[in-house]
């Protein structure tokens, strides 16, 4: 008789078809690993991925046309502006990424991935492996699932919810950064170490969570909220639940203390999954802790503000500093995604929540990692154009000269490096000054002034860059690959959409500002 | 035992498992107190589960169960292909990437 009284749960199919999309688009992806014959599942894949994520794309612009939102599948999801906003540009950069992982032009016919990940590297099962052109396709499905794993995580109204996505965005991902086909010990290393480090993490998230639950006696959001102005037990639960799920989702953004896999993760992934981790990642995270922090605790903001702005203030230093020390161009874009992290958090430490302003937390935070997505997505595509005979080059003198071998893409990478720098007329300075005066009106100018010293001290080390590029003896045996439109498209959408920014940022900023308000 | 000693007694286990991913060199043995960790959680949500009369914390130990048993099979796999290129589980070894 007590089975009749369970309601049975509300489901809303249509709202949640982005989602739904991409997580079946994973599941038919295993279905064409399983029963298409291998010489087309490259193939298949490529076009499992474009199919989804585009329609997933189509259904989220007509549901927001449609004006549907509200509180989804039994209060676990929000659909709301941010959601919008962040679900659209994480369909965005995710099929951008995936573009980038199916180039086979550069490397005589064979993607990034390794042949075959179980082989020892160096061994005659690898040998054999190169010879009979085997290909790991998997890495399609595995993307696709972690790219729904970050949309559930940043949409996530309850902390179960957003747990679960929270590990379905980050599995693949070790995975993936486990499946180089060159440098494959490197890459191994790394997968280990974003293993461990990352499952330390998501035990801290998880801790927290539990502590905050009980704090609450449940896991939503507004709940935790209620909880705080009428509490059941002492503040001692809330602050302790409260950091530890901070370091969960600090440690996925990259924020000092918690960055130290960021330099070795994106050296030794292959870097396609470099450039999908950097900035889907970072956005689904970022996304995710503003929600936690502005809609459960921002009652208590008085206690965490203090304590961010100082984590702020040390990520970009770090980031900004170490960066000039790099001679590697992908351990320098770490160290400049950290800085990066740090100047993001100044807006959530900013915490203005006022719709009325022009430029609010929120909408800056989202415009600034559209802004910054594009750019960094167009930088790693091209760091895997320029090669030698053993791949790509990676070290900054490798690629001296570069302007005189390629201007067009040399001209394109400098361009990126100065929206990374934030120099005016690049989406990177409309970013930086919407977050800076999100900061600003939130009442802390110090952090502001902060973070301009420090961006200032980071255009030296981007600048430092084009400087090799264009007035350096061109280096030997370095080429700049000839990629397929499946590189090109991601570069030249990064560039136009950075310049076009840089240019006209109003509709975007209209936008981001009107959709900034998270459902309760 | 009242909910609130089991939560001390969770406390315990999860800083067990802290300071055995820290000192452990072991990639297995730390990917075990990761574990312990985890299962730390889990007694808070059901000791608080019993103390504030819900059955979410209950549902939310089976929902972790199931995400520690996924992580399990990406880790060892992990674990696995290190072992075999190196011949060792050690984290020590694995340090070509510097700072």
């Amino acid at each position: 008789m007590a089975l009749l009284e369970i309601a049975s749960p509300t489901f809303e199919w249509l709202e949640l078809a982005p989602v739904l999309l991409v997580l079946a688009g994973g599941c038919l992806g295993v279905l064409v690993e399983a029963l298409f014959p291998r010489a087309w599942r490259f193939t298949a894949q490529v076009a499992v991925i474009e199919l989804t994520v585009l329609a997933a794309f189509v259904v989220l612009v007509a549901n927001y046309r449609a004006h549907r939102s509200g509180i989804l599948a039994m209060g676990s999801i929000a659909l709301d502006g941010p959601t919008y906003i962040m679900w659209g540009s994480l369909l965005i950069f995710g099929l951008l990424g995936m573009l980038v992982f199916s180039e086979r032009h550069l490397d005589n016919g064979a993607s990034v991935f390794t042949p075959a990940a179980s082989s020892i590297p160096g061994s005659v099962h690898e040998a054999e492996a190169l010879t009979a052109r085997l290909e790991h396709s998997e890495v399609f499905p595995l993307a696709l699932f972690s790219l729904a794993g970050m949309m559930v995580f940043l949409a996530a109204t309850d902390l179960l919810t957003m747990f679960v996505g929270l590990e379905v965005m980050s599995l693949p991902l070790y995975l993936l950064s486990a499946m180089a086909r060159r440098r494959r010990l490197l890459s191994q290393e790394a997968a280990l170490k974003y293993f461990l480090l990352g499952a330390f993490s998501s035990a801290f998230f998880l801790f927290g969570m539990a502590l905050l639950y009980g704090y609450a006696g449940s896991f939503d959001l507004k709940a935790i909220d209620a909880a705080i102005t009428s509490p059941y037990y002492g503040p001692g639960l809330l602050y302790v639940g409260l950091a530890m799920l901070a370091i969960g989702m600090l440690f996925k953004i990259g924020v000092v203390p918690f960055h130290n896999w960021v330099p070795d993760v994106y050296v030794g992934a292959p870097t396609p999954v470099t450039g999908f981790m950097a900035v889907c990642t970072k956005l689904a995270a970022v996304g995710a802790t503003a929600r936690v922090f502005f809609v459960a605790l921002g009652a208590e903001r008085w206690s965490w503000q203090p304590t961010m702005a100082v984590l702020a203030v040390l990520t970009m230093a770090l980031g900004a500093i170490l960066a000039l020390t790099q001679t590697d161009i992908k351990r320098m874009l770490a160290y400049s995604s950290i800085a990066h992290a740090g100047f993001l958090l100044t807006a959530i430490v900013g915490a203005n929540a006022d719709p009325g302003v022009q430029v609010n937390s929120m909408g800056s935070i989202m415009f600034y990692l559209i802004a910054y997505g594009f750019a960094t997505i167009a930088a790693f595509a091209i760091i895997t154009m320029v090669r030698n005979s053993a791949g790509e080059v990676t070290a900054i003198s490798g690629w001296a000269g570069l302007g005189r071998k390629s201007p067009i893409l040399a001209g394109i990478f400098a361009f990126l490096m100065l929206s990374f720098a934030g120099i005016p007329l690049t989406g990177g300075f409309i970013g930086k000054w919407a977050v800076f005066s999100a900061a600003w009106r939130g009442g802390f100018p110090w952090l502001v002034v902060a973070a301009i010293a420090f961006s200032l001290i980071a255009a030296y080390f981007y600048l430092r860059v084009i400087v090799v590029m264009f007035f350096a003896e061109p280096a030997q045996s370095v080429v700049v690959g000839r990629a397929s439109g499946m590189t090109w498209v991601p570069v030249v959408l990064g560039v136009v959409a950075s310049v076009y920014l840089g240019l006209f940022p109003g509709q975007l900023l209209d936008l981001v500002s009107a959709s900034s308000v998270f459902l309760r | 035992m009242t909910p609130e000693n089991l939560v001390f007694l969770a406390a315990i286990i999860f800083v067990i498992g802290a300071i055995g991913v820290m000192t452990r060199r072991n990639a297995l043995v730390a990917f075990l107190s990761i574990e312990m960790m985890l299962n730390a959680a889990n007694l808070v949500m059901v000791s608080f589960a019993m103390g504030r009369g819900g059955l979410d914390g209950q549902v939310a130990a089976f929902f972790v169960m199931v995400v520690a048993a996924a992580e399990v099979v990406v880790g060892l796999s992990i674990i696995m292909i290190i072992f075999r290129t190196r011949r060792s589980t050690s984290v020590d070894t694995a340090s070509l990437l510097k700072l």
